[in-house]
């Protein structure tokens, strides 16, 4: 850059300063340190412990330059660049300084240090070769003799601190970027070094096994034990949660060889978390399916996963086994007519693979009885959203929360669930003094940010929101102009409010009133709060209305429209939004548009050339009682694994036994396909081109970077080939690609009007985009609400449907663990995370463990009315007392063999979260002991 | 209350110490008196005038700084000059009640000297004392004088004075007063404290903290202690005057928690201070507001540099981070942030009491006041001193400390503590101030002062101070924490004889880079021992490279002991002492040490008769010396009448 363009910009811009490095002219960023002005006038400056991500620390002393007018060497990157500043920083002291300082860290680093330099590629030795360290003069220096154990405790790094020089990178991501604090510098002198509370093996430590650390590591003493150098990296979206988390696989050999998280990506700034850094030796693992399956004529479904899977099925040819579904369907729709047959697809699946899906139902089927998982997660998100603003999705986006000053996190484990979204928030209230309420029955680690904790009891979700809004309305923190031009229906509402005063709620809830009127205040009086949740509000019998609760919060207090507030379900799955975006829901065409409108109805007509139903299907939890009824005869699922996801699973079970055909594709047999006629072997995330939808609505690229294994296809080429045999004309289109299939959802989507794979390279696009041009939307309801005026709902709060009783004395409450993943089809044959967390437990209080006489670890027996199961109990003061939680993840103990399958009315979502339960030591008698529990 | 009435309130308490009709009884009771037995004084006092019936005041002071003759005990008799005894026993303090307080004889020959106007035969006035009579006692005027519990006694005595007059000031004049006292902050950098004050007042921010860093970790340091417990409320006061000045509202004492007693006092002194209103909400009506929390650190030597020190108050790591930003700008919890030694403050108090240009009239042009040194190290007397700035090296080993020990040949000192530099002799007319201590190779420090005489090894000292400085690096920053080490090794390395040829000029080249190079002043100034060694003794360390000599004869890897078989008189003592069982020898035979068993203990040494002198230390070249015992009689002479 010329000085003369210099001085224009520095005339015109108030936030760039100028300053000379080697007789340069350059200009930086108002706020940039010395090192950064350097650095980005393209003016190497060698460094170890510097990370843009990170606060300057100024501990490994190779960044030092002279400055005029400052004494002595100057570590760079901590000074701040100032106008008019001088430095130099190639002087003599300057490279005396380094080099010794450098010759200093190969006389302690542990293993051959300049062998290392010709062989591997790790920071420390790209700096160590730019200054060029000579063996004769470190042969000058004593070399340490001091030598720590290594330690290999976690199954997916190695610390070795003897090749460790204190960076204290690592330290410093885990303390500010992921706010786990498992490690710090210990000790003093030449004996300092990073330890773990304790000292204590890693594995043993807090450590969330995120890998922020070993991603930063520039020496080599944090290294992933499987990782190998890559000949390629492909950029895709992680497959585990909503989150959306953009990173790099690196291949080679056809197998992901190592992991990294996108530096560039929104969602996740080049965080992963345990699951997405370690989660993917699924995707070669040998029980991946290779080829199609026919059940053998006459083994009876009852025989499950502990045959062999040669005594159950034979492999067939992909014609054979397309061949044999079709002529099936085609039956079954012929003698017992489209509504016979039901379809579940897949958060787990790309949007064009949904969108294939549900056309196949829609227009080759020819019924609406198409569904996904969504219905067990947040189908009252989407039911409550669409009432209250129009819009079921999340109002806001992760960029937003960077603004926020209030977060109400309620019915939520984010740091488990949501990890990197668990990290935002910690960071905002570690650093930003940000303020954090956390309304949850459990105790969770984001209650040790918390400003205020409600831990109100479990199903009581609406009398602690109207409780809180008690207090707002009474102390006149309502936001008056707010409900004037934007809402209707206050006044119904508030005379429901009046009934929770906080004595009431209080004796509802549990939670102390004074609690709850401090809570409202901090809400009421916060310039700007966004209420995040997730399955503790929606997995309710009342889900509906705990959505509909929180929408009223949010309109009562104005927190919606506006940057940093907002309405936040946080979506479970990678594409559950992309899922219910493209129509995988019996009501709804792709983008909300409903079946029942009979010029959208007609508008699918014209599009797919096909008459289509206008009859809105069943639901995933209606379709059991559908196929015991006998209205259900064929059941075709892709990606989903419901045998061990749905409420009341023997119930559940039973349906699958008596269904006269089950289709299902797959990427392995999990529990719901040991039970199918015909199993189709389908690719993984990383097998296929595509786009996901991550709960801030964002549409993310996901490449194929790998081939499937044997005969594997994507899930949307299945569906088209089963299409094209049954169609026979109405399915006029072979698809060529992912993009085409775009091509066709955005003609017909509004919302994803303007999405096109071209446009999604740079970190995607927010829906609405309603046409080409248009940049995305970060957060909903700027102007006005999708329906117009916001709606607040009165509702009133009724209990769950099963309370506890002298029979079943305590509450089951059922989640995730951060290290799994839904039904452990994937998870669980990752390594790493099976290896961290091998077996599930039942979390139980001190209290109650005390009273049934167990100890941590003892075998107990959980009964609920409608099924038992045996498994080992933690004892955890996490758990309240009177209330035991379980993941879901384990099919040897399958949580939902015992949750209620009571649904919501409105939503038809079933009641996870509250089950009344019985425990009992396994080896006593459960008759004798009833009495007792 | 007025502060008028506080102080006469104060003035009548302290009479009936001084003139009252009882008598007093005050026994130095600071940490080094009570390691000194000072506590079983104590109680023999106690227990004495119990037992006697003796109506007394009985208070424990602080350390008056003379430590070689500690434990101290005054005693006032009504109508009596009060006199200092030294070295007092259980046993001698019985005996003084009886000889002096029911007998009346003042025991000169117990007595170190008198305290006030009027005099008492045979006994010298104790500030007459060489040891005292060229000290400048300003901040340690009150040190073993006053009751340290007692805040009557420090008001009586001037105190909070400088507070009051302070309050009548505006705090740009407060400031501007200290900034024309020349007050030079007392932690070792000498940076003008009017100024720094001026800095943090100048800060933009409503919230602001002072702290006194109470952090003293040098070895052989103990000025920050002795001043804490003898006169708490010096401190205290510095501290309001200055949170005044500056505007801060909050204040914190950073003081290591190895320093139990100075803790006490301080807690104590706030509560007094509290309880008068000269410290807490609306001090003495005055509107201004400050309050002052105790921080105890956990005996971390960067505690002492501002930065960690403030990292610790915050519950973080104690480790320093680089500057800027300055603490006068985000110093704790961000905001801005004064921070002064315990010496510092307690200067700022009298400065404001008596008059900046009264405190300028001591002192040199550039370094105003007094210091307080820990004199300690191979001379007669050791203690806790104070002299203006310019006093010489000689003023003050010869005539305060009385000369080196044994009469031996003063070698050098080491001022600033391990930060500090190695001194030899040529130094010792040089006036003593910040900038010549610089200048010199070495600092100011805290006012650690350590006297070696010709038996050190300047090389071993290098070696312990850095060996200090290596173990309390925080290890933040790779030059001080793997280039003290290096330096560490080498020198140990030398010290042991394996020293290579270029060692010298590597530690050198190693010096000077973590001076350059390491983040903060603990690094910077850690290589100052080393490089000032080898500037002023270099040959000391040639002879360990190059001829494997330690020419103190202090470095056993390089010492040897033989025993003179002139001399050696055969009488087994050595024999039989030896723990190694290197020694051969029997009944009137010339005895010989086997080097290779040899460890080197010295007790030979210690135990071979002095009248025979036969065992003889050396380093260097080998004397040629029997391998194997021969008889007495085979030397030539015969000593029969030694038998």
């Amino acid at each position: 850059m010329s000085s003369a363009s210099l001085g224009s910009i520095r005339e015109t811009r108030t936030d760039v300063i100028g300053l000379t490095i080697n007789g340069r002219q350059v200009v930086a960023k108002t706020g940039a340190t010395v090192l950064e002005a350097a650095l980005g006038a393209g003016i190497y400056i060698p460094t170890l412990c510097y990370d843009p991500d990170l606060k300057p620390y100024g501990a490994c002393r190779l960044c030092v330059v002279e400055i005029e007018g400052m004494r002595g060497l100057v570590s760079s990157c901590t000074t701040p660049a100032t106008e008019g500043m001088v430095v130099r920083t190639e002087t003599p002291n300057v490279k005396q300084s380094r080099r010794i300082t450098m010759e200093l860290i190969s006389a302690n680093y542990h293993g051959d240090f300049f062998a290392r330099a010709q062989n591997q590629d790790c920071e420390l030795l790209k700096v160590a070769r730019y200054l060029g360290i000579e063996q004769n003069r470190v042969d000058r220096l004593r070399k340490s003799t001091q030598l720590l154990p290594v330690d290999d405790s976690h199954p997916a790094f190695i610390r070795d601190l003897n090749k460790c020089i204190l960076c204290a990178k690592c330290v410093r991501a885990c303390h500010e970027i992921v706010c786990h604090d498992a490690i710090d510098i210990a000790f003093r002198g030449n004996s300092a070094r990073i330890a773990t509370f304790g000292d204590k093996p890693i594995v043993e430590s807090v450590c969330k096994s995120c890998g922020e650390c070993i991603a930063r590591c520039p020496t080599g003493a944090l290294v992933p034990k499987w990782e190998k150098l890559p000949a390629t990296e492909v950029e895709t979206i992680c497959p585990y949660c909503g989150v959306g988390c953009s990173l790099y696989l690196g291949i080679r050999d056809n197998k992901v060889v190592s992991v990294r998280g996108d530096p560039d990506g929104p969602a996740n700034r080049g965080s992963l978390c345990v699951k997405g850094r370690w989660g993917y030796d699924f995707l070669s693992h040998p029980e991946r399916l290779t080829t199609p399956l026919i059940r053998i004529p006459g083994v009876p479904r009852e025989a499950g996963q502990d045959s062999k899977v040669h005594e159950v099925f034979c492999e067939a040819s992909w014609d054979e086994a397309l061949e044999l579904a079709a002529k099936r369907l085609l039956e079954l729709k012929q003698n017992y007519g489209p509504d016979s047959i039901a379809a579940l697809s897949s958060a787990k699946c790309t949007n064009e693979d949904n969108y294939v899906m549900q056309k196949f139902v829609r227009a080759v089927l020819g019924t609406n009885n198409i569904d996904h998982c969504a219905r067990l997660c947040h189908a009252s998100s989407v039911v409550g959203g669409i009432a209250a603003f129009g819009q079921g999705a999340m109002s806001n986006s992760y960029s937003d929360f960077e603004k926020t000053e209030l977060f109400f996190v309620i019915g939520s484990n984010t740091t488990e669930c949501h990890p990197i979204i668990g990290s935002l928030i910690k960071r905002r209230v570690r650093f930003d003094n940000a303020k954090l309420i956390v309304a949850e029955p459990r105790s969770i680690e984001l209650g040790e940010y918390a400003t205020i904790i409600l831990p109100h009891k479990p199903g009581t979700d609406v009398a602690l929101l109207n409780g809180l809004m008690y207090v707002i309305i009474r102390d006149g923190l309502e936001d008056k102009k707010f409900i004037r031009e934007r809402t209707e229906g206050f006044e119904e509402m508030r005379q429901v409010i009046e009934k929770y005063a906080p004595e009431i709620v209080e004796a509802i809830t549990g939670v102390p009133k004074t609690d709850i009127e401090a809570a409202a205040r901090l809400f009421g009086k916060a310039k700007s709060a966004c209420i995040l949740y997730g399955m503790g509000i929606t997995q309710h019998t009342t889900g509906t209305d705990n959505v509909k609760s929180i929408a009223n919060l949010l309109l009562l207090t104005g927190n919606i429209g506006r940057e940093g507030t907002g309405f936040s379900p946080l979506r479970g799955q990678n594409n559950v939004q992309g899922a219910c975006d493209m129509g995988a829901l019996p009501n709804v065409y792709p983008g909300y548009q409903r079946v029942d409108d009979p010029a959208v109805k007609k508008k699918f007509e014209t599009a797919w050339g096909c008459q289509l139903s206008d009859r809105p299907g069943l639901a995933v939890t209606e379709i059991a009682d559908a196929i015991l009824k006998g209205d259900v005869k064929g059941l075709y699922v892709m990606g989903e694994n419901p045998l061990l996801s749905e409420p009341n699973l023997e119930h559940f079970r039973q349906a699958l036994e008596k269904v006269e055909l089950l289709v299902v594709q797959d990427i392995f047999l999990s529990e719901t396909a040991w039970l199918a006629d015909i199993v189709f072997p389908a690719a993984a995330f990383a097998e296929k081109d595509g786009t996901f939808t991550n709960t801030e609505r964002r549409v993310q690229r996901v490449r194929q970077a790998i081939l499937p294994p044997g005969e594997a296809k994507p899930d949307w080429e299945i569906i088209s080939a089963l299409a094209e045999r049954m169609g026979k004309g109405r399915w006029e289109r072979a698809y060529q690609s992912a993009s085409q299939i775009m091509e066709e959802i955005a003609s017909l989507t509004p919302i994803y009007g303007g999405i096109r794979f071209d446009r999604l390279d740079r970190g995607g696009l927010q829906w609405p985009c309603p046409d080409a041009s248009h940049p995305g939307t970060p957060f909903l309801y700027q102007d006005s609400f999708a329906r117009g005026r916001g709606k607040f709902h009165a509702v009133d709060y009724i209990p769950p449907a099963e309370s506890i009783s002298q029979k079943y004395p305590l509450v089951l409450t059922t989640g995730r663990i951060l290290e799994h993943w839904h039904t452990g089809t994937m998870s669980r044959r990752a390594n790493v995370l099976s290896e961290l967390r091998p077996s599930g437990a039942v979390g139980m209080h001190p209290s109650d463990a005390a009273r049934l006489g167990l100890v941590e670890g003892d075998s107990i027996i959980v009964t609920s009315k409608r099924g038992r199961l045996k498994a080992p109990v933690h004892i955890t003061e996490k758990s309240p007392p009177g209330i035991i939680f379980m993941p879901f993840h384990w099919r040897e103990a399958p949580a939902n063999i015992l949750t209620n399958d009571a649904l919501d009315p409105l939503a038809k979502i079933p009641e996870y979260k509250v089950s009344a339960v019985k425990v009992l030591p396994q080896k006593k008698k459960p008759r004798r002991r009833a009495a007792q529990s | 209350m007025l502060f008028a009435d506080i102080q006469k309130h104060a003035v009548a308490e302290w009479d009936k110490l001084r003139h009252g009709s009882i008598p007093g009884i005050l026994v130095g009771a600071g940490t080094c008196g009570r390691a000194a037995g000072a506590e079983a004084v104590l109680a023999a006092v106690r227990k004495e005038l119990k037992q006697r019936n003796i109506d007394a005041i009985v208070i424990e002071v602080g350390c008056i700084g003379l430590c070689y003759a500690e434990p101290l005990m005054d005693i006032i008799k009504p109508g009596r000059p009060r006199i200092c005894y030294k070295k007092v026993t259980p046993e001698i303090a019985a005996q003084l009640i009886e000889d002096y307080l029911v007998k009346d004889n003042p025991r000169p020959d117990l007595a170190l000297g008198t305290i006030g106007r009027n005099v008492v035969d045979g006994i010298p006035k104790l500030f007459e004392l060489p040891m005292l009579k060229s000290q400048v006692r300003i901040v340690l005027h009150n040190c073993g004088f006053i009751d340290p519990t007692n805040i009557d006694y420090y008001i009586a005595n001037g105190g909070y004075r400088g507070l009051v007059r302070t309050l009548d000031m505006k705090p740009e004049d407060v400031i501007e007063e200290i900034k024309r006292s020349g007050l030079r902050g007392r932690g070792g950098a000498g940076f003008p404290t009017g100024q720094k004050w001026e800095f943090c007042r100048k800060s933009p921010g409503r919230e602001k903290y002072i702290i006194c860093n109470a952090d003293e970790g040098d070895p052989g340091a103990f000025m920050n202690r002795s001043l804490l417990e003898g006169d708490p409320h010096s401190v205290l006061e510095g501290m309001i005057i200055g949170a005044y000045a500056i505007g801060a509202q909050e204040g914190y004492i950073y003081c290591r928690a190895e320093y139990p007693l100075a803790l006490e006092r301080l807690r104590i002194a706030l509560k007094q201070a509290e309880e008068y209103k000269l410290l807490g909400d609306n001090v003495l009506d005055s509107g201004f507001s400050f309050h002052v929390k105790i921080k105890e650190g956990a005996g971390a030597f960067v505690c002492g540099e501002e930065t960690a020190l403030m990292a610790s108050i915050e519950g973080k790591r104690g480790m320093p981070r680089s500057r800027p930003p300055f603490p006068a700008q985000s110093g704790l919890w961000g905001k801005p942030t004064n921070i002064n030694n315990v010496e510092t403050w307690a200067s700022a108090a009298v400065i404001m009491q008596k008059g900046a240009d009264w405190y300028a009239s001591y002192g040199t042009e550039h370094s105003k006041g007094t210091k307080t040194f820990s004199l300690a190290g191979k001379v007669v007397r050791t203690g806790l001193i104070e002299v203006p700035f310019g006093a010489t090296m000689r003023q003050i080993i010869c005539e305060i400390g009385g000369g080196i020990l044994e009469g031996k040949r003063f070698k050098a000192v080491q001022t600033g503590g391990p930060s500090g530099g190695c001194l030899p002799a040529d130094f010792v007319d040089v006036p003593i101030d910040y900038d010549s201590l610089t200048s010199a190779g070495s600092i100011m420090g805290s006012g650690g002062m350590i006297v070696m005489d010709e038996d050190t090894c300047v090389v071993d000292i290098a070696r312990f101070f850095l060996s200090f400085t290596q173990l309390e690096s925080c290890g933040k920053c790779i030059p001080c924490r793997w280039g003290t080490k290096q330096m560490l090794d080498i020198l140990e390395d030398i010290t042991n004889g394996k020293g290579r040829s270029g060692d010298i000029e590597l530690l050198q080249e190693l010096a000077q880079s973590v001076k350059d190079g390491s983040l903060c002043g603990l690094g910077q100034t850690a290589p100052n021992p080393v490089l000032t060694s080898i500037r002023y003794f270099r040959e000391e360390y040639e002879a360990h490279i190059e001829e494997k000599r330690c020419p103190a004869l202090v470095c056993n890897a390089l010492v040897s002991y033989y025993i003179d078989p002139e001399k050696c008189q055969g009488c087994m003592i050595c024999l039989r002492s030896c723990p190694a069982g290197a020694i051969k020898g029997g009944k009137r035979m010339v005895h010989v040490i086997d080097q290779g068993k040899c460890t080197k203990c010295g007790t030979c040494l210690n135990v071979c008769p002095p009248r025979f002198g036969a065992i003889v230390k050396t380093s260097g070249e080998q004397p040629a010396v029997p391998t194997e015992p021969t008889p007495i009689g085979n030397r030539g002479k015969t000593r029969g009448g030694q038998q």
